[in-house]
């Protein structure tokens, strides 16, 4: 960066020149692949062109790259006009929200999430609650996930494959041994936590990249097998009539048996299907709780620590006398365990499961909520859940184009923000009377 | 030199590494002395880094005995058959590295509480004490953060506890490292050029402070070094390496007139074996 | 033992198509020390930039197998190429020196981009390819089983041979081969010595697209069908060949995909085919375990 006081001139004929290499880069991407595309045809495919998307696409490029450059071209050269650095810019916006208002935030988000059935209005309606729930479990599968990749720095591809495995074991054990949902909820949550640590041990010792393609792989072979296994899984036909959770015992069914009681008959209340939506949704808002209570107090412990001190510098750690395999193997398997929590709340909310619920796509969305909430933000993944999950649900007619987004958004918030868009850290534990100052500076190191 | 009444902490007998074709160290054998600062010298590429890569478990050393004898316990340590965790975690070797390794993102204490990671995993009784916040553990992390303020006042850094370390200037950096490796309460430390991009303030700041780590806590230092005004001001005993070999061995004053030294950082050249041997007269 | 014969024909050119994929990864792997994770998907834009072109050109009236088969592949070698360059500009180069998870968390979310890409612009159908090329030798008939080695596989085989070749000539003897040792060495040193660090890894991610192409249209032409999913699949199955084989490693790419190739033809063929993308996870988490350095690679020193 030149330290010339005065702004350069604006050469227009470079600016130009770097558009059109631009925009000649854009028509090779976009000439071929969407300026004809592939119809089926009697007798073979046929082509159908769309040379207007092409113009399109290599005209917005050119203007884009133009004014972008414009605008680079044109900024303050000094550090000191240009405002903010670039790590100073990283504490701040939503880091700096999350530190100013993030309690209030939190126990805002908090106090709506409980009294929502509550409220009236749109929020007690059915749909609303629905969403809700579905929008609650990708938060819990957030954490879970943010346990792994945000605080251990552990890159888990295959993290839908523990969250099926919870869901398997939850529908196996209860139509082949009627076992209740609270009996299978641990168990689901043990033999996901031992798949982690099947899959973690062998391949935790190696280089972070490795493990990400292991996982991948792991993923992959999870869905294979329950595709194939047709005698135990049903196959692609998967597993229905997954009996629902009772409350305590009672059922929430209209009919009321011989001797017993029901939900509502219990509480001395009119049937409603509603009852179990609610439920339903408390249950796995429980879940969650659980799961960020977890997460904040451990974090705090020695183990918290060591897996944040391994996410920063493996090497170092060994030098100070942390078992490294353990160390992820524990943040691995703890982070499957409340995968298959939620795999077993999945089971049971829907009745019926099958391995089309189980795809790449899956673990693609949980990471995608994790990293662009910002790895090892709680608060961070409860906004992702939201915008992304929430937000598909609300436009439903741009389903398709879901995960064409999460994917650009990946490589946008690497490249501009690395830590998410909310990530501030507090350290665990604090000097009093010392000053506290925040802590993304170690963006650059590896 | 090898008076008696002194305790023989390290013993490192013919260590040689090999990697593939390159011989890194060929043979070197000596000793570390408790309440000692020993310091490792030599040209670039003399393999004193990997020295301290065999002693703390990051090489597997081709050949060699890396005996520890941590004193009053009676125990030996073959560190050579050990895992590098290990080293630290059971034979109290705790190390700092030539290009800095902190935790960057963790503020300054909580560095220096996680160095304190075993004896806290065992108070929170692997975690599931500290999970449900028992007092045992409460004690215990009250303890840590005790610990790691006394090594924040040592290394002065205490005003900066609750700062995150990667934002910290690079002499504070260095003199964290050395505070870090201090909280896994060690009876070997070794450093690797702690001194490097140090002004003189600090060099000498920091000379203070080793010879307090050698002189209050009476552990013993292994020091890799380039800054020959801190190595000759501070060091009990100079081990010269040169391309793998060991090639002296001695007090500061010895090694300052070892002729062999001096050819091994002037050259071969005739002016300077004179000028080695007039040196040697001197004396 | 003509089945045995046939399924090593089979298994041989599968490996060819792995091996070509591999070699990006590996290449990539050598000089910036990452997995590109969307290496997969950019071996599936070459197979769907060849099908488009290979209709074109059927549309358009060009009936000469040979020409046909040249244009597809200049065509579909430059296209892919530009993909290649792109996914290395946008998603990798801002990275250097980010933290350790930012540029493995970039290229996935690029391989999640270029798969939704490709399924909104082409469609989420599976695309069908009537065959191209023909017939073959078939020898040893006997009564109930013939051994066949197709013209496509001779074609498959042997320009697989040829790249790699010309390959290994040009790592080995031009400059670019230089300056793209010297990077694998120590970037830093190599810019100070005046490689352009930036080019040369441009360079080597178009060389990897250009090779992904090649294995595209190879696929397109020996399957028949593709989708925008098969890069997935064919992705962690190059790779796995690039681990076997001693990831960085030229040769040892090659012969990984040969044996990956090989494993996965012989165990659909005695075993199941069911599961036989499990036999490849399986032996990439054994390789991995018992020699991460793979068959040909050189043991990784730790830099302290």
């Amino acid at each position: 960066m030149s330290e010339v006081q005065t702004r350069p001139r604006v050469e227009i004929a470079a600016l130009l020149k770097e558009s059109v290499v631009a925009a000649l880069v854009a028509l090779g991407l976009t000439v071929v692949m969407v300026g004809m595309k592939t119809v089926d045809q009697p007798g073979g495919l046929g082509l159908e062109y769309r040379w207007n998307w092409v113009a399109a696409a290599v005209a917005s490029v050119f203007i884009g790259r133009f004014l972008f450059a414009l605008w680079r071209e044109t900024r303050p050269r000094h550090a000191a006009e240009r405002g903010p650095s670039r790590q100073q810019r990283m504490l701040t916006s939503g880091g700096d929200f999350i530190r100013k208002f993030g309690l209030w935030f939190s126990l805002f988000a908090l106090g709506f999430a409980i009294a929502m059935p509550f409220l009236g209005g749109p929020f007690s309606t059915r749909y609303f609650i629905d969403v809700a729930t579905y929008v609650t479990i990708y938060i819990m599968l957030g954490w879970g996930l943010n346990i792994v990749v945000g605080l251990a720095g552990l890159l888990d591809l295959g993290y839908v494959a523990f969250y099926a495995v919870g869901a398997y074991a939850y529908a196996l054990l209860s139509t082949h041994f009627g076992l209740s949902f609270w009996v299978v909820l641990p168990l689901a949550g043990m033999m996901a936590a031992s798949f982690g640590m099947m899959l973690g041990f062998p391949v935790l010792r190696l280089r972070g990249d490795y493990l990400a393609i292991v996982t991948l792989g792991f993923g992959e072979i999870i869905r294979i097998i329950l595709l194939n296994w047709y005698e135990l899984t049903g196959g692609p036909d998967g597993i229905s009539g997954i009996p629902r959770p009772s409350f305590f015992g009672l059922d929430f069914s209209r009919r009321v048996p011989e001797n017993g009681d029901t939900f509502h008959t219990f509480f001395g209340l009119d049937y409603s299907s509603m009852h179990r939506i609610i439920f339903l949704y408390y249950l796995i808002l429980a879940l969650a709780l659980i799961t960020n209570w977890f997460t904040l107090r451990v974090r705090k412990l020695p183990i918290g620590r060591a897996w944040e001190a391994l996410r920063e510098d493996e090497i170092a750690c060994r030098s100070l006398g942390i078992n490294p395999t353990n160390t992820k193997l524990t943040a691995f398997s703890i982070g499957a365990m409340f995968g298959g929590f939620a795999g077993s709340f999945f089971a049971t909310r829907q009745g019926f499961i099958s391995p089309e619920s189980f795809t790449f796509i899956e673990s693609a969305v949980i990471l995608a909520i994790v990293v662009l909430g910002g790895l090892g933000s709680q608060i961070g993944v409860v906004v992702a859940s939201v915008v992304l999950i929430g937000g598909t649900e609300l436009f439903r007619g741009l389903e398709e184009y879901r995960m064409l987004t999460f994917g650009a958004l990946m490589v946008a918030i690497m490249v501009w923000k690395p830590r998410g868009l909310f990530s501030f850290r507090r350290p665990t534990v604090i000097l009093e009377g010392k000053k506290i100052v925040g802590s993304q500076a170690g963006e650059g190191s590896g | 030199m090898n008076a008696t009444g002194k305790h023989a902490l390290l013993t490192v007998e013919h260590l040689t590494m090999r990697f593939g074709g390159l011989l890194a160290i060929n043979d070197v054998s000596f000793t570390a002395w408790q309440k000692e600062i020993t310091a490792i010298i030599g040209p670039n590429g003399a393999g004193k880094t990997t020295v301290f890569n065999c002693l703390t478990g990051f090489y597997q050393p081709t050949v060699g005995r890396l005996a520890l004898t941590p004193p009053d316990s009676g125990r030996l340590f073959l560190l050579e058959r050990m895992e590098g965790f290990r080293i630290a975690q059971q034979a109290h070797v705790a190390r700092t590295f030539q290009n800095i390794r902190l935790f960057p993102a963790m503020s300054v204490l909580e560095n220096l509480v996680v160095a304190q990671h075993n004896e806290l995993m065992r108070a929170s009784a692997w975690t599931l004490a500290g999970l449900f916040g028992l007092k045992r553990y409460r004690t215990a992390e009250k303890k840590a953060v005790e610990r790691a303020s006394y090594w924040l006042e040592q290394t002065g850094l205490i005003e900066l506890a609750n700062t995150s370390a990667g934002s910290l200037p690079y002499g504070d950096q260095r003199r964290l490292e050395i505070a870090r490796a201090m909280c896994t309460q060690p009876v070997l430390l070794c450093l690797d050029e702690p001194a490097a991009g140090l002004n003189p303030k600090e060099s000498a700041e920091l000379n203070e402070l080793l010879l307090r780590i050698r002189d209050d806590h009476g552990i013993g230092i292994l020091l890799i070094e380039h800054d020959m005004s801190v190595v000759m001001e501070i060091s009990d005993h100079i081990i010269v390496l040169d391309y793998g070999c060991k090639i002296s061995d001695g007090d500061p004053e010895f090694i300052r007139n070892d002729p062999r030294v001096i050819r091994a950082y002037l050259g071969e050249d005739e002016d300077a074996e004179t000028a080695a041997a007039t040196a040697g007269d001197n004396d | 033992m003509e089945y045995f014969i046939q399924q090593l024909i089979n298994g041989v050119t599968l490996g060819s198509i792995y091996g070509l994929i591999a070699i990006g990864y590996t290449m990539v792997y050598g000089i910036i020390g990452m997995i590109n994770f969307a290496h997969g998907d950019i071996f599936m834009v070459g197979a769907f930039v060849s099908l488009i072109i290979f209709v074109a050109l059927g549309l358009a009236g060009v009936t000469f197998v040979p020409l046909a088969f040249a244009i597809v592949l200049i065509v579909a070698i430059v296209i892919t190429s530009v993909y290649g360059w792109t996914v290395e500009r946008l998603a990798y180069r801002p990275l250097r020196g980010s933290f350790r998870l930012a540029p493995l968390i970039s290229a996935i979310g690029m391989s999640i981009f270029l798969q939704n890409f490709v399924q909104l612009a082409q469609g989420a159908r599976v695309k069908p390819m009537p065959p191209m090329i023909t017939g073959g030798f078939t020898f040893l008939e006997g009564s109930d089983f013939s051994i066949t080695l197709s013209w496509m596989q001779i074609i498959i085989v042997s320009l697989t041979v040829v790249l790699m070749a010309g390959f290994a000539l040009l790592i080995a003897r031009t400059p670019l081969g230089r300056a793209q040792r010297a990077c694998e060495q120590d970037r830093t040193m190599a810019a100070l010595l005046g490689v352009n660090v930036d080019r040369t890894i441009s360079l080597t991610f178009v060389m990897g697209a250009a090779l992904a192409a090649v294995a595209g249209m190879m696929f397109l032409l020996y399957y028949g069908v593709i989708d925008f999913y098969i890069g997935f699949l064919a992705g962690i199955k190059a790779f796995t060949a690039a681990v076997l084989g001693g990831i960085g490693s030229l040769p040892g790419a090659m012969l990984g995909g040969l044996l990956i190739g090989l494993i996965e033809t012989f165990w659909s063929a005695y075993f199941t085919i069911e599961y036989k993308d499990v036999a490849a996870f399986s032996i990439l988490v054994l390789a991995l375990i018992f020699r991460p350095y793979g068959l040909l690679g050189k043991p990784e020193i730790e830099k302290v």
